[in-house]
């Protein structure tokens, strides 16, 4: 037998990636907050565990998320993960099987034909070098695929593909040489021992006919260890680390671990779990629609991955939360670009250390910065109401809309206070999406104030942006309902009375009440009551952003203006009556992209009131505890 | 001119269009003025008095009145010019209704269309009884009788300058010209006829372009205690009281201003016309920025089409008055004939 | 003597009183309109301000900050530029498309570099 130095690559290899495994994870572990770790540990001994283990087959392994979305792009997952996969666990059985002993180190299995050349010609082994045989071709299709995608994206349907750093493309070069590399030391040692299945044999013994297969033999070996070995070597700083990384995070997310709102372990292990699969860039509006190729979540994810000065990537997204809903890895996406909003300033790990130094220096000499504060705010006595209405800021631009909310709540005899009617104090979720939480803080907590003191039952909100930080970041006893909830209950319980209009409708759903707050029936619900809602192309998670959203900072007009007319477009592909939506600033937005009549739901249901019942209803007793009369 | 007359088709009956028919038949030209309404005429039908000097618009109106009563016209109204194709040596065009209508040469003078002020939501338009723009100020002024939805007379109306114009948010870009005098105007004719009413322009920047424009703004200030505002109004509301609530930065004082209003008047922009645009949409007509019609250049070529035998008269390559309208007509009269005399 | 004064007898001038374009300090201006170029764009209609969500509540004034900004008149921005609420509503006004909430997040970080000396 030949000398099997060539293994040492392959073995440095592995047991440094399995080493460094251990270490990072123990360390991500120890920096993890206490109740983290309680879940954490909880996890390993319950139904976590086995749920992660399932996921990690479904998803790491199978792919079944990407298969979903695009059939070739998930079989080319599949076939490298899943065949991998199985090439390791049959290899090690076999190895275990048909070897002189068991229990090998894995070397003996990786590369099993070259200590057992002549393995595999009759019987039960030839039908398992058959299995092995399929096994590579599996994998080999998928690697085809890959290359495919790496030099024409466009074929497998993707649009863009995110650029690679040098650490990327040489673990990349590795990786694809792997299967072609040992597909190609197992024929020539087949081919020398007239061994091997339909595809090592048949090419072996085809090379074997016009080269010295023997002596060509272990160049291919060297190549296979040596790919591999550098493929491990390079891992922990190429993308290609998310493959163990995902195991992990698929268990913290399913031990009940989330982002929160500052950096962590967990946002360290979402970062490294990013594949940079290129699917967030290619649903993004702000890629597809206004033509900004650099900002997208997997460009921040990068960013962050390798410390570098991301502060414009971060400020110029839409926040519309569309990536997040198609990642394959379930990176929280929106709330790790919200840390980093929060962070501010972070320094180019490319400075130099005096560099850095210095700026440090300079800027501890500052005393205080100016930071946004509201002082200024006094103090508001509101007077008692069952149910307060707040319209928000923008929805004083709409005033069809507040109109048509007077309208439908006289009509079913709710008694409100209308908390903003002359302009009230911004519910501090602008503000949050800039990155000011703590300046944020000072509005909620004015508002959150009033609010308390009117002893309101339920807060009704026009504006979806409200809606979504009432319900997660303020403390409130009332009920917090958007509008479109709010008169879907009044319909259920019967004091709406409305007719039916002939028109054909499509809805929009708003960011932040759709896929930001999960509101997606009750519209659908109350549109359907009163007109003929048709289906979009796109809606429920998948819905569109407007573009006028306030998520970003640094947009232009002109790119907004791009973003609206492209999802009007796409709404009203069907020519619908008119376009209906739930947001004052959705309702601005669109109005100025499209020829049709955009209307919020709350005008669509007023326009449902017939006009006497209008003025008869308020004499009706009160059925609903919110519009209980005072001596009640 | 021998043998017969040279036919020249105008589309559009408005100031422009009744310019440039009179003036043809005058020259001797058989003209087809072509208008989509009742009667030719255009929007002065629907004024009541013309800035500067506030004279009847009825002058005017039978000023263009006579303009066409000559036997070279034949005026076909309620229809509109579809489309316009070469022709042979000349022009044919396809008439709404099917018909089609052949010419040595055509004048486009589809014109504006005013403002829909629905699309200025945050105003209130269609929203709120008393927000009114300022063509259906001037048709209270033609019935005498300036009231609230509600009948009664109002103590304080606003003008708001600029609506629709200059402001990307409907995408209008352009300043429309006439706005701020017509303001100007009809804020005196309201002091006139109601000298209790306080009145008050709200404005960006008082463009008194014109000669005795400058001379109507001293004579607001000096004689009828009309009260200026440098500031765009953001929103508008109602109160308890159902009386109109606007905000705007009174920008020379420096702070927020929060008024009560009894009526607010839209001063609506002009645009182009829809049926203009349709027109040049199948006769490939070239657009501007601001979706008028483009002329060749817009110093020395400005009723001037890319097409050979198109011209252009009046607002439907820009903003005009009146005065410029029937200027700009005339001009469009001489480079048809130019171009008839070249043929 | 005080320059109030000073004043009184006519033969100074208050310093503060004069827009010293000269002397002005305009890194801030060219900070801005280099990170967002649509700041140019104001014709200082008020728009703004008539719907300042905060500018309710406080001397806060997005038309004149934008003014002292193009003056190199910084001290007055200092404590303005703090009490915006970044809620919006003036993006949805402003007549000329100037990203109104981006000038004022970045005229706060032009003056923390300013006071960092970073500028």
């Amino acid at each position: 037998m030949n000398s099997d130095l060539f293994v040492i690559p392959f073995n440095l290899g592995l047991y440094f990636i399995l080493i460094y495994s251990v270490v990072r994870s123990t360390i991500w572990f120890r920096n993890l907050s206490r109740p983290d770790k309680l879940r954490l540990q909880r996890g390993f001994f319950g139904k976590p565990f086995m749920d992660s283990l399932k996921e990690i087959f479904m998803e790491s392994l199978l792919h079944r998320k990407i298969f979903r979305k695009n059939p070739v792009l998930g079989y080319m997952h599949m076939s490298l993960a899943f065949g991998w996969f199985l090439l390791i666990v049959f290899g090690t059985i076999e190895a275990d099987f048909f070897g002189e002993k068991h229990l090998n180190p894995p070397s003996h299995a990786i590369f099993f034909r070259w200590f057992n050349p002549d393995h595999g010609t009759e019987g039960l082994a030839k039908l398992y070098g058959f299995w092995m045989d399929l096994i590579l071709a599996f994998i080999l299709s998928g690697l085809l695929l890959a290359m495919v995608k790496r030099f024409i994206p466009g074929m497998m349907g993707m649009k863009k593909t995110t650029k690679h750093t040098w650490t990327d493309r040489i673990a990349l070069i590795s990786l694809w040489l792997i299967f072609p590399s040992r597909l190609m030391a197992e024929s020539f040692t087949c081919g020398a021992h007239g061994s091997g299945s339909f595809l090592t044999g048949t090419l072996g013994s085809a090379l074997a006919s016009f080269l010295p297969a023997a002596e060509i033999a272990p160049f291919f070996w060297w190549l296979y260890s040596l790919s591999l070995g550098t493929f491990f070597f390079l891992l922990p700083v190429s993308r290609y680390f998310h493959i163990p990384v995902e195991l992990l995070l698929i268990f913290m997310r399913n031990s009940g671990i989330t982002t929160g709102d500052r950096h962590s372990s967990y946002t360290e292990v979402q970062t490294h779990a990013c594949s940079s699969c290129g699917v967030c860039i290619s649903v993004c509006q702000m890629s597809y629609a206004a033509g900004i190729n650099d900002i997208q979540s997997a460009y921040l994810v990068k960013g962050l991955r390798n410390d570098r000065d991301i502060a414009a990537i971060t400020a110029n997204c839409l926040m519309c939360g569309r990536c997040e809903e198609v990642c394959p890895v379930g990176i929280e996406l929106g709330p790790m670009r919200l840390i980093e909003r929060r962070q501010g300033e972070r320094e180019d790990r490319r400075l130099r250390f005096t560099e850095r130094y210095e700026l440090t220096r300079r800027r501890s000499t500052i005393e205080k910065e100016p930071t946004q504060s509201y002082g200024y705010l006094t103090r508001e006595e509101p007077e008692h109401a069952e149910v307060l209405f707040f319209a928000g800021c923008m929805t004083h631009l709409t005033p069809s809309v507040i109109v048509a909310m007077k309208k439908i709540m006289e009509s079913a005899g709710v008694r409100y206070r209308f908390m903003d009617e002359k302009g009230g104090v911004c519910c501090g979720r602008p503000l949050m999406l800039a990155g000011r939480d703590k300046e944020a803080r000072e509005l909620i907590n004015h508002n959150s104030d009033i609010i308390w003191k009117s002893g309101a039952r339920i807060l009704v909100t026009s504006c979806p942006i409200c809606y979504k930080v009432f319900r997660e970041s303020y403390y409130l006893e009332a009920q917090v309902m958007h509008h479109s909830e709010f008169i879907n209950l009044l319909i259920e319980e019967g004091s709406l009375r409305l007719g039916y209009l002939h028109r054909r409708v499509v809805y929009h759903d708003p960011c932040e009440l759709g896929r930001g707050s999960g509101i997606y029936d009750e519209p659908r619900a109350v549109i359907s009551y009163v007109a003929e809602l048709q289906s979009a192309v796109q809606e429920g998670s998948m819905s569109l952003c407007c573009g006028g959203s306030l998520g970003n900072l640094t947009l232009s007009s002109g790119k907004r203006a791009v973003i609206a007319a492209d999802a009007a477009r796409t709404l009203t592909i069907a020519s619908p009556d008119e376009l209906i939506t739930a947001c004052p600033l959705c309702k601005k937005t669109f109005a100025q992209a499209t020829e049709t009549k955009v209307s919020d739901i709350a005008e669509l249901v007023a326009a449902a009131l017939p006009k006497q019942v209008a003025s008869r209803s308020k004499k009706r007793p009160a059925r609903h505890p919110a519009k209980a009369s005072g001596n009640g | 001119m021998k043998g017969t007359p040279q036919h020249v088709i105008i589309a559009g009956g408005g100031v422009a269009g009744i310019e440039a028919a009179g003036t043809l038949a005058d020259l001797g030209y058989r003209v087809t003025l072509v208008e989509k309404g009742d009667e030719p005429g255009g929007h002065i039908l629907q004024w009541h008095a013309l800035f500067p000097d506030r004279r009847p618009a009825g002058e005017v109106k039978s000023y263009l009145r006579k303009r066409i009563e000559h036997r070279n016209i034949n005026i076909i109204t309620r229809t509109t010019v579809e489309k316009i194709r070469h022709h042979g040596g000349g022009v044919a065009v396809n008439l709404s209704g099917g018909t089609e209508e052949k010419a040595d040469a055509v004048i486009v003078a589809t014109g504006f269309e005013l403002f829909d002020a629905r699309r200025k939501e945050e105003y209130g338009y269609g929203i709120y009884d008393n927000v009114i723009t300022s063509a259906e100020l001037e048709e209270m002024f033609n019935r005498n009788r300036i009231v609230k939805a509600d009948g009664t007379v109002p103590s304080r109306i606003g003008l708001i300058h600029c609506v629709g114009s200059r402001d990307e948010k409907v995408n209008n870009n352009h300043c429309s010209k006439v706005c701020c005098v017509t303001a100007v105007k009809q804020a005196i004719e309201i002091r006139k006829m109601l000298p209790s009413c306080e009145v008050f322009c709200f404005y960006m920047d008082m463009r008194m372009y014109g000669p005795y424009y400058e001379e109507l703004y001293r004579e607001a200030q000096e004689f009828h205690n009309v009260n200026f505002i440098r500031g765009k109004v953001s929103e508008a509301s109602v109160n308890i009281n159902n009386r109109l609530v606007i905000k705007v930065e009174d920008t020379l004082a420096g702070r927020p201003l929060r008024m009560e209003l009894d009526i607010m008047v839209l001063m609506v922009g002009m645009e182009m016309a829809g049926s203009g645009m349709k027109l040049a949409e199948a006769s490939g007509m070239k657009r501007g920025i601001n979706r008028f019609l483009e002329t060749t250049d817009h110093h020395y070529g400005n009723n001037l089409s890319s097409i050979k035998g198109v011209f252009y008269a009046g607002t439907c390559t820009a903003p005009m008055n009146i005065t410029d309208t029937i200027s700009h007509a005339r001009a469009a009269v001489a480079e048809t004939v130019r171009y008839l005399n070249g043929k | 003597m005080s320059i109030d004064q000073a004043n009184k007898f006519g033969f100074t001038i208050n310093r503060s009183r004069l827009i010293d374009y000269d002397a002005s300090d305009r890194k801030v201006r060219d900070y801005i309109t280099a990170r967002e170029p649509s700041f140019r764009l104001c014709f200082a209609c008020g728009g703004c301000t008539a719907a300042c969500t905060a500018g309710h509540h406080t001397t806060f004034n997005l038309r004149r900050m934008n003014t002292y900004i193009r003056r190199g008149e910084i001290d007055p921005l200092r404590e303005e530029v703090t009490r915006c609420m970044l809620c919006g509503k003036c993006l949805l006004v402003c007549p000329r498309g100037v990203n109104t909430r981006n000038v004022v997040a970045v005229a706060a970080e032009a003056i923390r570099k300013l006071d960092r000396n970073e500028l």
